[in-house]
């Protein structure tokens, strides 16, 4: 995804949101950090992002490493990026960590999330509602948005 | 760009668009040919289908799982199901509903029609696929239509297709299918022309049949051949077919119906006639440049072209790869009839006779040159049941693809193997035989003193029902210790199962009797009249392939039990002469072993059993979900008959391949993993049969899991999760 958001508009909330909104919305996978007796743990998930940018979602089997982590310890760091692997990168390239809680979706709002969630991962609805998965909920507390390499913008979310 | 032309509209700039055969009919149309008249939905129609729902990134994930040079032949029938039933599943948008549904209406005004592949790779000069793809006969109405344009698609991935993907250049992201959609012309004779003999380049050869053509392209007719001069279309000779069927439309599809006997004494075509369709393939090959395969019908004296496509030369497939030939096993309905009728009536009463003499011979009697003579005997025996096997027992198999087929069009069901449920809890012998073990198990299971009695080791003196059913057993089934090499514990072995069985407590099937008829029910109220009764024959066949598939290995494994006693016999005269370990001998050096005393076999090197590195450890493996369920426990690898008569009640079941005569131990198993793929696999059917998780097709899983891992087994999604260890 190209970088065309006026440098300007980025310095307001409406216009950092919006650049969240496309970034989520171009990005397949992101990078989820948990942790467990102070080992931290990094994978890829395929995620979605919900309009209101509150929540990020993923989905995960029960028996995997990251679902045990999260059982033991709820807080969690998630990296969305859009970088291409070139020099450029340092330029245009831009990084957004989601800090929150993340706790599984159940009840109405599981229902509203995996819509979101399939909306934009059509192909992974086998997997996602498996009786042996779980659709993670992160509740964002912030978001930390990295731009020309050192330009940081922290992004506080309403709860 | 068009998602549908007619026929006459294609021009040479929209051949990719159109495919191999739409492109020569059009040419044809064009150049004054007699081709019934017909639309091209183009490779846009496809693109746009497989785009705008998703279907292209679940067909990535269906291919990723494994790959391809890993599958099994019924791998790739799986895989091809699975994505044939998500096209059928998937509806096409409304849009594209409304661009094809005009024109097909318009078209043929409530004919009936042909809906064909036309595939863009297909039928080039380089290479002719001819039958990769599905083609749908008869077939009345606008929404029937659409329906075969999905599952014409989906064959885009058949599993032949897939066989050929590299030569096919098939691509996930590029490859698109055409459609040919064409008024169906009810010839009265009908067949195909080569205009160059494959064999004998200055001749040509026709072949052909009474009625529609389909009978002697899926191979159920026999054709009248005739070998023409190429230059001058003379008759060289004719070879007259016993005529007695023809394929004539009924319902939606084609069936066999019986010749009249005055059609059966009169050759299909006169000399005058091979002339008519010898000049159609000379018209062909001057407007092509190269000579033609083609497919005509005769209806009323007129000729009709239905498809012409250049002569390739066949294939090379490479030698040691099997898998096209067990893919070209496909077989019709009334092949599939025959050769059940042929196993049930002669094959398996003769294996069952064989097995019986066998057993019934007194080995111990025989020296030690006839013993030796004897085992070679059985060896060869063996031998040609395994051949009968490969040629019989394995193409019976697909009664229930053709089946599942079937149902999966009628119904479709968002699970494309619900049909299984119509299928299992036949009878089937190793059923038969968990139950025989199941009774005893509860005789020990009801009696305390009797269960410390056995847990103790005292094995001597048996109550006398016990001690009754058990010789019945081993006299129906033979010594369950006794695998592919060796009897290893005799019967203590059995009584140690049967213990663990009467610990476990009663096995469950989770068949019920209530949902199966119900379910049968719905299947068969989709039919009426004629189209009802076949249903209800196929549904016959398939549960009897199902059936066959599992009882014809515990036959040739009665027989192979044979050969392993007479071994065994020999190794035991071999051990009595002492200091020569016995172990690892193979039969052959036995042999030699019997006939000359003085022969001391080498000492076998143990194989290296492809030892996981120290610092290498699985973690998650992935394989196909063939019965749903999750299951953890600890695995227990199943590499000889002692690591099955150790299985304990809670294990999971990790083997190679898990075949009848290991699945008596299945009803104690917490999962099965497996590394043979398929859903119609042995330990599949067994695994539903119990409603055990089960995984299949994991590559390399008995050196990648070791006895005594933590494991998880996700039926659900197909995945073996190994506990961390951190």
């Amino acid at each position: 995804m190209e970088w065309n958001h006026k440098e300007s508009t980025l310095e307001n909330t409406d216009g950092l949101e919006s650049l969240l909104r496309d970034l989520f919305g171009s990005q397949r996978l992101a990078v989820l950090a948990t942790q467990r007796e102070g080992q931290p743990f990094a994978n890829l998930v395929a995620f979605a992002a919900t309009d209101d940018l509150k929540h990020l979602a993923f989905a995960t089997t029960r028996a995997t490493r990251k679902y045990a982590n999260l059982s033991a310890d709820s807080q969690v760091a998630m990296l969305v990026d859009n970088r291409r692997n070139q020099v450029s990168d340092f330029e245009n390239a831009a990084a957004v960590t989601a800090i929150g809680k993340a706790e599984e979706a159940g009840g109405e709002y599981r229902v509203r999330l995996l819509e979101v969630y399939l909306s934009k991962h059509p192909h992974l609805k086998g997997f996602a509602t498996s009786p042996t998965s779980a659709l993670i909920k992160v509740n964002v507390e912030k978001y930390d948005v990295v731009r020309r390499f050192q330009h940081v913008v922290e992004l506080r979310v309403k709860p | 760009m068009k998602q549908i032309f007619a026929l006459e509209e294609i021009r040479d700039s929209d051949r990719t668009l159109v495919g191999g055969k739409a492109f020569a009919l059009a040419t044809m149309v064009r150049n004054g040919m007699n081709v019934p008249p017909g639309l091209c939905v183009t490779t846009e129609a496809y693109n746009d289908f497989v785009s705008s729902t998703g279907l292209q990134g679940r067909i990535c994930m269906e291919w990723g799982r494994k790959r391809f040079e890993d599958m099994r032949w019924e791998e790739m029938w799986d895989l091809s199901l699975r994505i044939r039933n998500i096209f059928l599943n998937t509806p096409m948008s409304t849009g594209l509903v409304d661009a094809l549904s005009g024109p097909i209406s318009s078209t043929f005004n409530g004919q009936r029609v042909v809906v064909r592949s036309s595939a863009p790779h297909e039928d080039s000069a380089r290479a002719s696929f001819a039958g990769l793809h599905e083609s749908y006969v008869n077939i009345e109405g606008t929404d029937a239509v659409l329906e075969r344009i999905k599952l014409v698609w989906a064959s885009l991935w058949s599993d032949r297709a897939m066989l050929y993907r590299q030569e096919l250049g098939l691509d996930i992201a590029k490859s698109a299918m055409a459609v040919v959609i064409q008024e169906i012309v009810v010839g009265e004779r009908s067949g195909v022309i080569f205009g160059r003999n494959p064999n004998d380049a200055s001749q040509a050869v026709i072949e052909a049949v009474y009625g529609l053509n389909q009978g002697l392209v899926d191979g159920t007719v026999e054709p009248d051949k005739w070998i023409l001069d190429r230059k001058t279309g003379r008759i060289i000779s004719h070879f007259s077919a016993q005529r007695e069927k023809a394929a004539a439309p009924s319902h939606d599809g084609v069936t066999l119906q019986p010749l009249l006997p005055e059609a059966s004494e009169q050759p299909p075509l006169s000399p005058e006639e091979t002339g008519m369709v010898y000049d159609v393939a000379k018209t062909a090959e001057s407007l092509f440049g190269a000579p033609q395969d083609m497919e005509w019908t005769l209806r009323q004296n007129a000729l009709y072209v239905l498809q012409s496509r250049p002569i390739t030369t066949g294939r090379a497939d490479q030698k040691d790869d099997q898998r096209p030939w067990y893919l070209s096993l496909r077989r019709s309905f009334e092949n599939l009839k025959t050769l059940r009728r042929k196993i049930e009536d002669a094959l398996l009463p003769q294996m069952e006779d064989e097995a019986l003499r066998l057993a019934n011979q007194e080995l111990a009697k025989l020296s030690d040159a006839e013993l030796a003579e004897e085992i070679g005997r059985r060896t060869r025996i063996y031998d040609q049941w395994s051949g009968i096997y490969r040629e019989h027992f394995i193409p019976m198999a697909h009664g229930m693809r053709l089946f599942g087929e079937f149902y999966n069009s009628a119904m479709h069901p968002s699970d494309p193997y619900e049909f299984m449920s119509l299928l299992g809890t036949t009878e089937m012998v190793s059923i038969r035989r968990n139950r025989m073990l199941e009774g005893m198990a509860s005789m020990i299971r009801q009696d305390e003193k009797l269960a410390a009695q056995l847990t103790s080791g005292e094995n001597g003196r048996l109550p006398e029902a016990l001690d009754k059913a058990l010789e019945a057993f081993i006299d129906q089934f033979g010594d369950l210790s006794c695998g592919a090499e060796q009897c290893t514990q005799g019967r203590d072995a059995m009584i140690n199962l049967l213990l663990a069985m009467a610990k476990h407590g009663p096995p469950t099937s989770r068949f019920q009797r209530q949902g199966f008829e119900a379910l049968k029910k719905e299947f068969l109220s989709r039919f009426s009249g004629e189209k009802k009764d076949y249903a209800t024959e196929l549904l016959d066949l398939g549960r009897a392939s199902y059936r066959l598939r599992d009882d014809d290995n515990i036959y040739i494994g009665r027989i192979k039990g044979q050969v392993v006693r007479a071994v065994d016999e020999g190794r035991t005269r071999i051990k009595q002469r002492g200091a020569i370990p016995t172990k690892d001998l193979e039969a052959a050096e036995i042999i030699r072993a019997l006939n000359d005393p003085s022969f001391v076999p080498e000492t076998p090197v143990p194989p290296d059993k492809d030892k996981a590195k120290g610092n290498l450890k699985a973690r998650q493996l992935v394989g196909q979900p063939a019965c749903p369920g999750i299951a953890r426990g600890s695995a227990r690898v199943i590499l000889s008959q002692s690591d099955l008569m150790s299985f304990e009640a809670g294990e999971v079941f990790v083997c190679d391949a898990l075949d009848p005569t290991m699945t008596f131990v299945a009803p104690l198993a917490a999962g099965i993993v497996e590394r043979r793929g398929g859903m119609l696999i042995h330990g599949a059917i067994i695994a539903r049969e119990y409603g055990i998780p089960c995984v299949t097709g994991v590559p390399k899983v008995t050196s990648l899991i070791r006895t005594g891992d933590e494991i998880t087994v996700d039926g659900y999604l197909g995945i073996v999760i190994l506990s961390s260890v951190r």
